[in-house]
């Protein structure tokens, strides 16, 4: 049995803005996201790159001490956007707890800020008092499911727990599983993301491969740059995206808000290095995204690439693209105003991607001023479009060599 | 130490702790004011710096059915009374 599954709600925490309205206005002013590096006294002096796709806005957070107390920042992120997009369903409680409705929600470990605590304790303790410092919820709080399980004690929610902790592919995986989950009949409704909070450890893991950009130090909204002939790796970034997945039927017959139909995922692995993009995985990925939403290259509108802005990847995908979509799609690398908000980026990118449909803009590819040639076998966008969107993809790769695509469609 | 001030120090762990100000002292805490076992252990760590001792797993485990206010300024009480007796001997 395979059945229609819809998006009906959705809410985003970003660099760019918290919301729809914020997103877009920073989308049609071209507003980066990134901001100089925050100092801290583990590691950010030893960091060269010295940006930050960074959330410097405050949020008003309203959870009770019950739910608070096994929280940590990464958990405050994804139960606020869970909030968000429940409040924006108007799903009745009965049914929120019914254990017809899951949830499938990952960062990529945790939450770092509560595990950096844990391991301070352990390397500075001189006596046996050290160790009741170690808090009886610092597990829950620094756990890898802890932003999907926080969510199901916050609302109550009874369904399956499926909790991808696949890096950049975390959340693109979570609407992906959700999709299935939804789509094969096992759940009506799944609420589905991906949050990660700030940290400085992230970005020296990747400073440390050469992957992090650094020639911008002192002009950070200058980059990431997708696909741009100066492009010198990514910006790690912070944030949270969800949506609320459900059956089509079940969403028409109460009446609910559709936006948006998923039609298609996939993921593979590219089954060898962990590191390097593979031109044949991602290859494989595409395609096995089209069969999977029985689309032709040509139904696709608009391709939300991965585009991190590293030297290799971006032409590895643009490769992909050219070969498996031609140049029709626009291709846009949304990376360039937030960074790469790592475990969350599927989900917000794909809210990203959601708003310009329901707004019928394309965003340009923000700093892609000369694009490299190597790149140029795609149809890049380097200004804001006034173009209908019908049917886009949402492409995220992930370090581990895994691979993802969503393909959705507006609705109606 | 007195009853009165023992109960004091726990009606201070409650409210700086754990937001719940002036606790009845034979109220079911779970029913009333969602005490789970997380607060619980959270509450044995706050009760460990308190007595400035700290407890066994056993004792751990005898404060697994305590309900009240009441019931855990008794434990505190008999806590204390062992801690003397030990010393004693």
């Amino acid at each position: 049995m395979e059945r229609r599954v819809v998006i009906t709600a959705c809410s985003a925490i970003t660099p760019i803005g918290h919301g729809k309205d914020q997103i877009i206005e920073s989308l049609l002013k071209g507003t980066s996201g990134i901001k100089p590096l925050r100092e801290d006294e583990l590691i950010s002096r030893y960091i060269h790159s010295r940006v930050y796709g960074t959330v410097n806005y405050p949020i008003d957070y309203d959870f009770k001490r019950q739910h608070r107390k096994t929280m940590g920042p990464v958990a405050y992120y994804a139960c606020q956007v869970a909030k968000e997009v429940l409040e924006q369903t108007g799903l009745p409680e009965d049914f929120i707890t019914s254990g017809k409705m899951g949830v499938a929600f990952g960062s990529i470990h945790g939450s770092p800020t509560v595990q950096r605590d844990i391991y301070r304790i352990f390397f500075e303790a001189k006596e046996k008092s050290a160790y009741q410092s170690i808090g009886a919820v610092d597990y829950l709080k620094s756990m890898v499911h802890t932003t999907a399980v926080n969510i199901t004690k916050m609302f109550g929610i009874t369904g399956r727990v499926i909790s991808s902790g696949t890096a950049c592919t975390t959340s693109s995986q979570s609407i992906g599983y959700g999709y299935e989950a939804v789509k094969y009949g096992l759940q009506e409704a799944m609420l589905c993301g991906g949050a990660d909070e700030y940290d400085t450890i992230t970005v020296a893991v990747f400073d440390n491969l050469l992957a992090c950009s650094t020639a911008f130090n002192d002009e950070p909204h200058r980059t990431p740059r997708p696909f741009d002939k100066l492009r010198d790796g990514l910006v790690v970034a912070e944030g949270a995206g969800a949506v609320m997945l459900e059956e089509y039927e079940f969403a028409r017959k109460r009446g609910a808000n559709i936006l948006a139909e998923v039609i298609g995922f996939a993921c593979n692995n590219n089954g060898g290095d962990l590191i390097l993009p593979n031109l044949q995985g991602i290859t494989e990925t595409l395609k096995l995204g089209l069969e999977n939403a029985k689309a032709n290259p040509q139904d696709l509108e608009l391709v939300s690439a991965h585009a991190t802005a590293t030297k290799m990847g971006d032409i590895i995908e643009a490769q992909a693209i050219g070969a498996v979509f031609g140049s029709h799609p626009y291709v846009v690398g949304l990376k360039s105003y937030i960074g790469h908000t790592m475990a969350a980026c599927g989900a917000i990118e794909t809210i990203m991607t959601l708003y310009m449909m329901q707004e019928g803009f394309i965003a340009p590819t923000l700093n892609l001023e000369e694009i490299d040639e190597r790149c140029a076998m795609i149809k890049h966008v380097q200004k804001i479009l006034q173009e209908p969107v019908k049917t886009a993809a949402i492409q995220n790769f992930a370090f581990g060599g895994v691979n993802t695509i969503l393909l959705i469609r507006r609705f109606p | 130490m007195t009853r009165q001030e023992i109960e004091r120090e726990i009606k201070n762990i409650f409210q700086r702790e754990f937001e719940i100000e002036n606790p009845g002292m034979d109220n079911d805490l779970r029913e009333t004011y969602e005490f789970d076992s997380i607060d619980a252990i959270e509450l044995l760590l706050e009760i460990e710096k308190f007595l400035g001792s700290e407890l066994s797993q056993e004792e751990k485990k005898q404060a697994m059915d305590i309900r009240t206010i009441n019931q855990i300024c008794d434990y505190v009480e008999r806590i204390i009374q062992t801690r003397k007796t030990s010393a004693a001997k």
